[in-house]
């Protein structure tokens, strides 16, 4: 097995396990967490998927660069309605999940 | 002037406003997307009206697959101006509904700019990526929309909606890596009728397939909609339901126009589509009759209605070119008219909302004494949900189950029908309580004429797209179905 | 000649004045009452207009495209001018009536404004020129007369609305997947006198038989055939003026028209009888005709008994076009006109007995013919004209009935026919003795009416034109511009293509 597709592997076995955190964990940051292992193993996937066989590739990297600062964004974002959400309520899980 | 100029004004337009209303002072955000409303709705009728054939752009002369590039054919024109009509109309409703909600005011007009350019950006995108960017903005604006109101409630339900986008993208996102990692290429162009029948492909797309159905609220995973659409502000929840939801669809349809293996059978995929979008019908519709409250009543609407959009992956794939040319139209206009008609919806029900001062469907007793307009736009909108004649909802329905019809496809047109008679269910659900005598008129408001009118406006306009649906099914048609009629 | 402009205009006259009638204030009763008026009288003379050229030859086709293949056509031919003018001289008719019947009664704006939406709904099923077109105006129909059967709001009101919903929506649904049905297998279907004629592949037959059952259960709910007339009794709920128009000529009388149109200028009578489809129709017809007259027998309140004297009086009019043969068609089709003058009559008198005398049972009729006269005098030759008796109008269209019956050799339509006219003297006579002959115990009511008029003349004027013109149908039937007249015409050019 090549680097490359050693990359791959871990990165959707990380995937794997950020979505079952996702979706066993009540606790809202432990899902901020888990979604971000989540998207760190999507995208070890595509640069590790992309470069098997092919060598270094220009355009993963830059997708991955766009997509960590779409991750960073959408934390940031979850992150300020779960503190205000939060401030408010006094709860960690949504209604549902309590 | 060349329709390629044209398509950078569309995205650098909303977002040169968005910057605008967030650097000047709140009172002025409003006029000043006002203003911004212009060249927006100007542009989006001159690319509709001077364009033949597909428009390709590609930003700063970089070809794919290197390079990012727009293309503007007929679906891709129509989308954007409905999303300029919408959203001009909601922002002229926003500014009243929404001139007493202090932070509400503020922050409202650069995310709905947000929203807008993430929008046109989806509709133009002929690559999987630049689809993945623009999906992220415009939930990113959406969650941010949903939790303007400020309440706990609201807050929770722009959790849940943040929760299940993000979520939906990282599955599409991993759709996206195991078909770069096999082609090397992410443009529509590169990619169309690449792509063979092997197993890494067919996960692929039902990774992202199954990411935006998460996106798109189809049953059943549907539960974040109801309490992000329920219960965010009016023009919002209009804004929302009419396109927000749309744009995932759309992503979906154009994967499965340009990019599924000609070679594979996409029955069974079809098949699972159309029974889900089934599911969504039933379900939507009697959980929308068991609504108290009226908006969490019209989301639940939505719900249902997308169900029917969905019904067109099974009669599209049928095999018969006449069938596929009629699903698709029938397709379109139903994603037309329902935009126009939710959306007037949305706004009819925030005016009686204001108007009776309840939120619930048992406070609407005795508005018939009170200007009557609200409730005529919400009637009119609920005659196009419902797909009585004479509204576009009407039309699509039609030519729906002539398609169905013609290649004897018996469950989707029980769907069609039970759908009808669940939608009446509802709808006249909220007739009977308005003719229930109530309260004395003192305890009533007359929401405002710019609130009214722009209800009506989109009211209207859902009836007169059924009427004269020929035209803008002759725009928007692609050229994959040009032969069938 | 081919002009487009007249249909179009007879039926945005309606349309514009229900559009102006949302927009005046509930308290301007004058303006809203001139508008109404100036409205109705105008679109009656661009009818008189229209039939008059119609007559001469003339051809009136507005098309408009919806989508490739299918237009929105309005026409006026011969049969569509008969329903057309019952329409909108009933229209002028139950204005004058509605404008007493509700004066000082609240909501009257939007009464008014959705009695136009459906004057203008009824004119387009009239003059609709292919089968896409029929079902919007006939949907369009329940969506505008719901609002006129809740109108009062009470939950006895809200009800019945909602039993209205449940069997017209049911209906036009089934109706719904018989005409897209029909669309997708056999093409565009305009109305033209047998136009289904030429069909040669027998493979579409058994399915061409299923659509017809479909089409004739859509229109059945409308047209109140048994079992699915429940609606109508219930109804009985609205306003006077609603009852009258309504359930006495716009709704029912669309259904019934629709059945005559799918017969007669899309599947072609011909064709019809070829597979076997007038059959049932025709024994259906006489179910609920007999059906009709038995419940109104034990019928106690007047409105219904009405009500189920409408849902048998209808079916004489699916009969006569269900037997094969010119002269049952031309007995039906001036039934059509017939009936709706007849049952207009009733339905007003209903109603002034109502608004003057606080009558709603027929043991409270005792004696009324003395206070009300002229009332009574239009109910009994609205009764008379039921029943069948000459000179009223019923004769008439009975009399054809019978000998469309015996020229098609069907002799138990016939005897149908007597059994029917029978019961409708057995629950008609005693009333009608009541009236005439009852003694009454205690003093009439008070009402504040004019001393030279038993009630107020907003009411009277209405009934008695109608009742004269029952009559007058009736008596005058020989001359030109008669309802039998205007059949023969129809059925004349209907069997010469």
């Amino acid at each position: 097995m090549s680097n490359a597709l050693l990359f791959a592997w871990t990165g959707a076995a990380l995937c794997g396990l950020g979505l079952f955190g996702f979706i066993v964990h009540k606790h809202l940051m432990r899902r901020l967490l888990a979604f971000n292992i989540m998207g760190s193993g999507c995208f070890l996937m595509l640069v590790g998927l992309a470069q098997d066989g092919r060598g270094p590739d220009p355009i993963p990297q830059a997708l991955v660069l766009t997509g960590i600062v779409v991750a960073v964004a959408s934390t940031a974002l979850a992150l300020v309605i779960f503190r205000r959400w939060f401030r408010l309520s006094g709860k960690v899980r949504l209604p549902e999940d309590a | 002037m060349s329709t390629e100029a044209l398509v950078p004004w569309l995205l650098v337009v909303p977002l040169t406003a968005a910057i605008l209303t967030l650097l000047v002072p709140e009172r002025m955000r409003a006029p000043v997307s006002w203003i911004a409303c212009v060249p927006m709705l100007a542009g989006a009728v001159l690319i509709t009206v001077l364009r033949t054939g597909a428009t390709i752009y590609s930003f700063s002369g970089w070809e794919a697959p290197l390079g990012i590039s727009f293309t503007v054919d007929g679906l891709a024109g129509g989308m954007i101006l409905l999303t300029a009509i919408v959203s001009a109309v909601c922002a002229v409703h926003a500014r009243t509904s929404l001139r007493d909600e202090a932070s509400a005011n503020a922050w409202f007009w650069p995310l709905l700019w947000f929203m807008w350019t993430a929008l046109n950006g989806v509709w133009m995108s002929a690559d999987l990526f630049n689809l993945y960017v623009c999906l992220e903005l415009l939930g990113l604006a959406a969650v941010g929309l949903v939790a303007l109101r400020g309440t706990p409630e609201a807050l929770s339900a722009a959790l849940r909606y943040l929760l299940a986008a993000l979520l939906g993208s990282l599955f599409y996102l991993l759709g996206l890596a195991l078909i770069y990692g096999s082609y090397g290429a992410l443009a529509f162009t590169t990619l169309s009728g690449v792509l063979e029948a092997v197993p890494t492909v067919y996960v692929a797309l039902a990774l992202m397939a199954a990411g935006l159905a998460l996106k798109t609220a189809l049953f059943p995973l549907h539960s974040w909609l109801p309490s992000a659409h329920g219960g965010a502000l009016t023009p919002v929840s209009a804004l929302l339901s009419a396109l927000v939801v749309k744009a995932s669809l759309y992503v979906l349809i154009r994967i499965w126009l340009h990019l599924t293996p000609a070679s594979g059978s996409l029955a069974g995929a079809a098949t699972v589509l159309g029974l889900l979008g089934a599911g969504a019908v039933l379900w939507g519709s009697w959980m929308a009759w068991r609504q108290e409250k009226l908006k969490y009543l019209v989301a639940y609407s939505t719900v249902a209605q997308i169900g029917y959009l969905f019904l067109f992956f099974p009669l599209v794939t049928s095999g018969e070119a006449r069938a596929s040319g009629l699903a698709y139209d029938g397709f379109v206009l139903m994603l037309i008219s329902h935009a126009l008609a939710k959306s007037a919806m949305f706004l009819s029900a925030g005016n009686l909302i204001f108007a009776v001062g309840g939120e619930k469907v048992s406070d609407l007793a005795g508005i018939n004494r009170i200007r009557q307009t609200s409730m005529v736009s919400f009637g009119i909108a609920g005659v196009g949900i419902m797909g009585l004649p004479p509204s576009g909802g009407f039309t699509a329905k039609w030519l729906y189950l002539q398609s169905a019809l013609i290649t004897g496809q018996w469950v989707w047109i029980a769907v069609l029908l039970a759908g009808s008679v669940l939608s009446a269910m509802y709808i006249f659900r909220v007739f009977h309580h308005a003719y229930l005598d109530g309260p004395p008129q003192a305890t009533f408001r007359t929401p405002s004429i710019w609130l009214e009118s722009s209800a009506m406006f989109l009211a209207l306009s859902s009836v007169l797209i059924g009427l004269s649906a020929w035209a803008p099914l002759e725009w928007m048609r692609l050229p994959i179905f040009k032969g069938s009629h | 000649m081919q002009e487009g402009l007249l249909p179009i205009l007879v039926l945005s006259t309606s349309l514009f004045a229900a559009a102006v009638m949302f927009l005046i204030s509930e308290r301007s009763a004058a303006l809203r009452n001139t508008v109404n008026l100036l409205a109705a009288t105008v679109q009656f003379l661009l009818v008189v207009w229209m039939a008059l050229r119609v007559l001469g030859e003339a051809q009136y086709e507005t098309r408009l495209s919806i989508v490739a293949g299918i237009d929105l056509v309005l026409r006026a031919d011969a049969l569509g001018i008969m329903f057309v003018g019952l329409s909108s001289l009933l229209w002028l008719c139950t204005t004058i009536y509605a404008i007493g019947y509700l004066e000082g009664s609240p909501n009257c704006t939007r009464f008014f404004g959705f009695f136009g939406l459906c004057v203008a709904s009824t004119i387009g099923i009239a003059l609709a020129g292919n089968l896409f077109t029929f079902l919007l105006f006939y949907e369009f129909l329940t969506l505008s007369t719901y609002p006129l059967v809740v109108h009062h709001g009470t939950d006895k009101a809200l009800r019945a609305g909602r039993i209205y919903l449940i069997y017209t929506l049911g209906g036009g649904i089934l109706l719904l997947l018989g005409v897209a049905a029909l669309y997708a297998y056999v093409g565009n279907v305009e109305f033209d006198a047998g136009a289904m004629m030429p069909i040669e592949d027998e493979t579409l037959f058994p399915a061409l038989s299923w659509i017809f059952a479909l089409l004739i259960a859509g229109l059945g709910v409308k047209a109140a055939l048994v079992p699915l007339h429940s609606w109508l009794p219930a109804a009985m709920v609205a306003p006077a003026p609603v009852s009258a128009l309504l359930h006495a000529v716009a709704v029912v009388k669309a259904g019934a028209f629709g059945i005559v149109r799918v017969i007669y200028d899309v599947y072609g009578i011909t064709f019809a009888w070829h597979l076997g489809l007038l059959e049932p129709l025709a024994v259906l017809a006489a179910i609920t005709i007999l059906y009709g007259s038995l419940r109104a027998l034990t019928q106690t309140d007047l409105k219904r008994r009405l009500a189920f004297s409408t849902v048998s009086q209808v079916s004489y009019i699916a009969l006569g076009i269900a037997l094969f043969g010119p002269l049952g068609t031309v007995g039906a089709l001036a039934h059509l006109i017939h009936q709706g003058l007849m049952k207009i009559t009733l339905f007003f008198c209903a109603g002034n007995y109502a608004e003057t005398l606080h009558i709603s049972r027929i043991d409270q009729l005792d004696g009324v013919g003395r206070r009300m006269p002229v009332t009574s005098a239009a109910f009994t030759i609205g009764a008379f004209g039921m029943i069948g008796l000459p000179p009223t109008a019923g004769f008439i269209s009975k009399w054809y009935l019978g000998l469309g019956a015996l020229d098609a050799g069907a002799g138990w339509a016939v005897a149908v026919l007597i059994a029917s006219g029978l019961l409708n003297a057995a629950y008609f006579l005693p009333p009608l003795y009541r009236i005439w002959f009852g003694q009454r115990t205690e003093p009439w009511p008070e009402g504040n009416f004019p001393r030279w008029c038993e009630t107020s003349p907003w009411l009277l004027l209405p009934t008695s034109i109608t009742a004269i013109m029952s009559l007058i149908a009736g008596l005058l039937a020989a001359m030109p511009f008669s309802p039998l007249y205007w059949a023969d015409v129809v059925v004349g050019r209907a069997y010469l293509q």
